[in-house]
């Protein structure tokens, strides 16, 4: 499916920039849409590496497996497939929790860490599996109690309750992320429905003839 | 409770990094070490993300300049507005999942013209707020180790997106 988005973003913006008369916009943004790839990079390299740092000492000294037994029950239903007390459950927590107080800093390291962690666990390494897939659901919902990037634009411009957003964004948040997590798990049963792979005995049973 | 949850968020980070330090010195992990041990990944996983996140920039910064993410933006208008949606918002819902900064400018733009406190700025914030960018998230995370098919990832961000911009514009709608 991103393969044809991507595609197909490109093919209309030139299609489309050429019948107006834009196409040298069009030359310019690829350029500098390429640009701001790899400026956002940069300005991860330092957050990533201060949070993975971090996150070494907390496993090293036993917090993340702490987390994990302690959220696994809850965690667990969200993710099936994940092995009992597997440290991705302690990263995915600190994402949620990094995610909930608005740390979108501090959110994205944890969240790929628990993506590495998840990883592991991939039969193939160039394929999400369904845990990675929830995860990523839970994070592109992103579940937020205070949205203060918001906040601070409705102050500069002189609201008089410029917090008021707070209730509606955990209601539409709350509404979004119940979404995702429907829809994950829908996906996943369907998933779960195709015939299974048989291992064993059943193979060599065709093989015989 | 407003003052509590800043509170919350401002002390959340200086309190993480004093106590996890301070507990991992407790059950003798050397800690600087540590430190640097962990943090050398950091570096290899963000130059990681630069092929990724460079293709999706470059498909979105060429769709918006065409002039064809207006045109969609069009297209779709008088259908959304015969649903009772604000024509005004309905770029951001188009918006908000392809692009986290094109989306907040178009938000403050909608603050500064109906006014902060106007039901549309209200439901643009909202939006705004409720969701993170999908494609975004998308190419970061899973660019970060390597997975090139997302298996059913995308469909799943686009489909919670679509119902969070319905559920903010209803929300707002019976609050305010």
């Amino acid at each position: 499916m991103v393969n044809w988005i991507w595609l197909g973003m490109i093919v209309v913006s030139v299609a489309y920039g050429a019948a107006n008369g834009r196409i040298q916009q069009v030359t310019e943004a690829a350029f500098s849409g390429a640009q701001t790839g790899v400026t956002v990079c940069f300005g991860l390299i330092s957050i990533m590496v201060f949070w993975l740092g971090m996150m070494r000492i907390a496993e090293a000294s036993g917090l993340v497996g702490a987390l994990s037994r302690a959220v696994a029950p809850v965690v667990r239903w969200l993710f099936p497939d994940v092995p009992r007390n597997h440290p991705a459950f302690g990263f995915i927590l600190s994402n949620m929790s990094a995610n909930l107080l608005g740390l979108g800093n501090a959110a994205t390291p944890m969240g790929i860490r628990a993506m590495q962690e998840l990883q592991k666990l991939n039969p193939d390494p160039s394929k999400a599996t369904p845990a990675m897939c929830t995860l990523l659901a839970l994070n592109t919902a992103s579940i937020t109690l205070v949205p203060t990037t918001l906040i601070a634009v409705r102050m500069n411009f002189g609201s008089a309750h410029p917090a008021d957003i707070i209730s509606s964004t955990l209601l539409a948040t709350i509404v979004s992320t119940g979404a995702a997590i429907l829809a994950d798990k829908w996906y996943r049963r369907r998933s779960g429905r195709l015939p299974p792979v048989t291992i064993g005995p059943a193979q060599t049973e065709t093989k015989g003839g | 409770m407003l003052s509590f949850l800043h509170a919350l968020s401002a002390w959340a980070i200086p309190m993480l990094v004093v106590a996890i330090p301070l507990y991992a010195a407790f059950r003798k992990v050397p800690v600087y070490e540590t430190f640097v041990d962990g943090a050398k990944d950091g570096f290899q996983t963000a130059i990681g993300i630069i092929p990724h996140l460079v293709g999706m920039m470059t498909a979105i910064g060429m769709f918006r300049a065409s002039g064809a993410l207006d045109a969609l933006v069009d297209l779709v208008r008088p259908f959304f507005e015969r649903l009772g949606v604000p024509g005004d918002v309905l770029p951001l819902g188009l918006l908000r999942p392809i692009t986290g900064a094109g989306s907040l400018a178009f938000t403050t733009d909608l603050i500064k013209e109906h006014g902060p406190d106007s039901m549309i700025a209200r439901i643009a914030s909202t939006i705004q707020g409720s969701t993170d960018t999908t494609l975004y998230v998308l190419t970061v995370y899973f660019g970060a180790i390597g997975i090139r098919r997302t298996g059913y990832a995308l469909k799943v961000g686009l489909f919670s997106d679509a119902v969070g911009f319905f559920a903010a514009i209803a929300v707002c709608l019976l609050l305010f």
